[in-house]
């Protein structure tokens, strides 16, 4: 008799389910969420024998402890961390074996934000328009674990990877992030634009998985009234009032009235969601390709 | 004529603009169109106030210059029966809007039931739409301190829009009126009660 499920012992600062979230609702105003750092989401997938869609935790600076209650494979990727197993200590980045009833600690992150757990089969909550991930902007997808909460887990699909490690990027000690300028770089001044290409930001403590939030210089406008309200893409470096540009994540708004003066390729999103608060942020035009 | 213009936004996106509304929402079902008969692929269409963003284009520098030599399209298709929502017109707000305008409360729901609006566009919340139709002079701002809650349900008032919350949410908007209907249920198909392009009618329930 196997009982597919995972029980919480320890939820963390914010832990969420993330698979790769609900893309093609935006004309509804439904984010596409999904794992801020994809990359390292399908790679513990590979590991513990996933398919890269399977639904993983997303775990934001402390970890989690988690004991399933049955034998299952699981690996622990994206920010760097010590992990245990049933307090002895266990590979981070490789398939780990946590037997039935054994608690598995991820620990903080020695680097980097976002740590990713994937489980053998799955987290298999019910998904919402065909995705299990938590968008924290509109609430949708699973609540964001808790203390005692149980989440079931699914079939097994294959054998994890037969592997010991593979290497993974380090969270960023400068993040550095190639922009394509527009669509509206007219609403800035010749001065803000070469300021956002020339000069350091740093990511703002404010920062979630909505946006990466900076401090810095103001980005000053040459122009003043409203823009009308219009459609938002991953990435886009938005200017609110304030002048401090705004990247948005996977859960940003899908409509806003706030000019974007640019916006970051994809490729560069995954080390902004591994970013602290405080590391230092240069944005590098780029030719369109 | 006005041509459209689509400014590149990123890697594989497009923004077109149009010089209204109706024409955005002309476009938007013109951009529907095609994507179902297969000639356009694109993973988002997003319309909006004076906009449609095409998101996630496999060639987005080919299609902005087919673009540049097209016509805006002038109407869109009608869109079916409108949506019809009972209301309220009990909100905290109704006598402001009502001042705004200029007019007795018992006038200013008469003008708002007896509007038919069409979904511009969504955004802010899962199935929120940007409701149009009001004449532009019964506009009105956006109040000078938001709630911090707005209950579901709630018909509200902002700029040239009507809009009904689908959940509690902190909110700016004026507040005239309230809806049971169900605007937004994930578990239902389709989740969004609205989306762009619906036309709706808002009837008054009760004595008004």
């Amino acid at each position: 008799m196997t009982d597919r499920a995972l029980a919480v012992v320890r939820a963390g600062a914010l832990t969420t389910v993330q698979d790769r979230g609900r893309p093609g609702y935006a004309h509804l105003g439904v984010p596409r969420s999904g794992a801020l750092d994809p990359r390292a989401a399908a790679l513990v997938n590979r590991l513990a024998g996933n398919p890269a869609d399977a639904a993983v935790l997303e775990t934001t600076v402390n970890g989690c402890a988690l004991r399933p209650r049955s034998t299952v494979t699981v690996a622990v990727g994206g920010a760097p961390c010590p992990v245990t197993v049933a307090g002895r200590p266990a590979a981070w980045g490789a398939p780990v074996t946590v037997s039935a009833g054994e608690l598995l600690e991820v620990g903080t992150a020695v680097a980097g934000l976002r740590a990713y757990v994937a489980v053998s089969g799955g987290i298999a909550v019910e998904p919402v328009l065909g995705s299990r991930s938590r968008d924290l902007l509109s609430g949708l997808g699973p609540a964001p674990l808790t203390d005692g909460a149980v989440l079931p887990l699914g079939a097994p699909a294959g054998p994890p990877a037969r592997v010991d490690a593979v290497p993974q990027p380090r969270p960023p000690a400068e993040l550095v992030l190639r922009v394509t300028t527009g669509p509206r770089d007219d609403w800035f001044t010749a001065d803000a634009l070469r300021t956002l290409t020339t000069r350091t930001y740093r990511v703002s403590p404010a920062s979630n998985r909505i946006g990466l939030r900076t401090e810095g210089p103001a980005l000053e406008r040459a122009r003043d009234g409203e823009l009308h309200s219009e459609g938002m893409v991953l990435g886009a470096v938005q200017v609110p009032p304030d002048g401090r540009p705004v990247v948005f994540l996977a859960d940003h708004p899908t409509t806003g009235g706030y000019p974007v003066v640019a916006v970051v390729r994809a490729a560069d999103l995954p080390a902004a969601a591994q970013a602290v608060p405080g590391t230092p942020v240069r944005f590098v035009a780029v030719r369109r390709r | 004529m006005s041509r459209l213009t689509a400014r590149p936004v990123g890697e594989d996106a497009l923004l077109v603009e149009v010089a209204s509304g109706a024409q955005a929402r002309a476009l938007h079902a013109e951009l529907l169109r095609r994507r179902a008969e297969g000639s356009l692929t694109v993973r988002e269409i997003v319309p909006a106030a004076r906009t449609v963003l095409l998101d996630g284009l496999a060639d987005p520098a080919g299609l902005a210059s087919e673009l540049a030599s097209c016509e805006a399209p002038a109407t869109a298709p009608s869109a079916g029966e409108p949506v019809e929502l009972p209301v309220r017109y009990d909100g905290p707000d109704l006598a402001d809007v009502a001042a705004h305008w200029g007019v007795p409360v018992s006038e200013a729901v008469r003008i708002h039931a007896n509007t038919e609006f069409t979904v511009a566009f969504c955004g802010f919340a899962p199935g929120f739409g940007y409701l149009t139709g009001l004449p532009a002079r019964y506009g009105v701002p956006r109040r000078a301190t938001p709630r911090t809650a707005v209950p579901a349900g709630a018909v509200a008032l902002a700029g040239p829009y009507t809009g009904v919350y689908p959940r509690s949410s902190p909110g700016g908007w004026q507040l005239i009126g309230t809806t049971d209907a169900v605007l937004w249920d994930h578990a239902r198909v389709p989740a969004a009660l609205l989306s762009p392009g619906t036309r709706v009618r808002f009837t008054p329930l009760g004595d008004v």
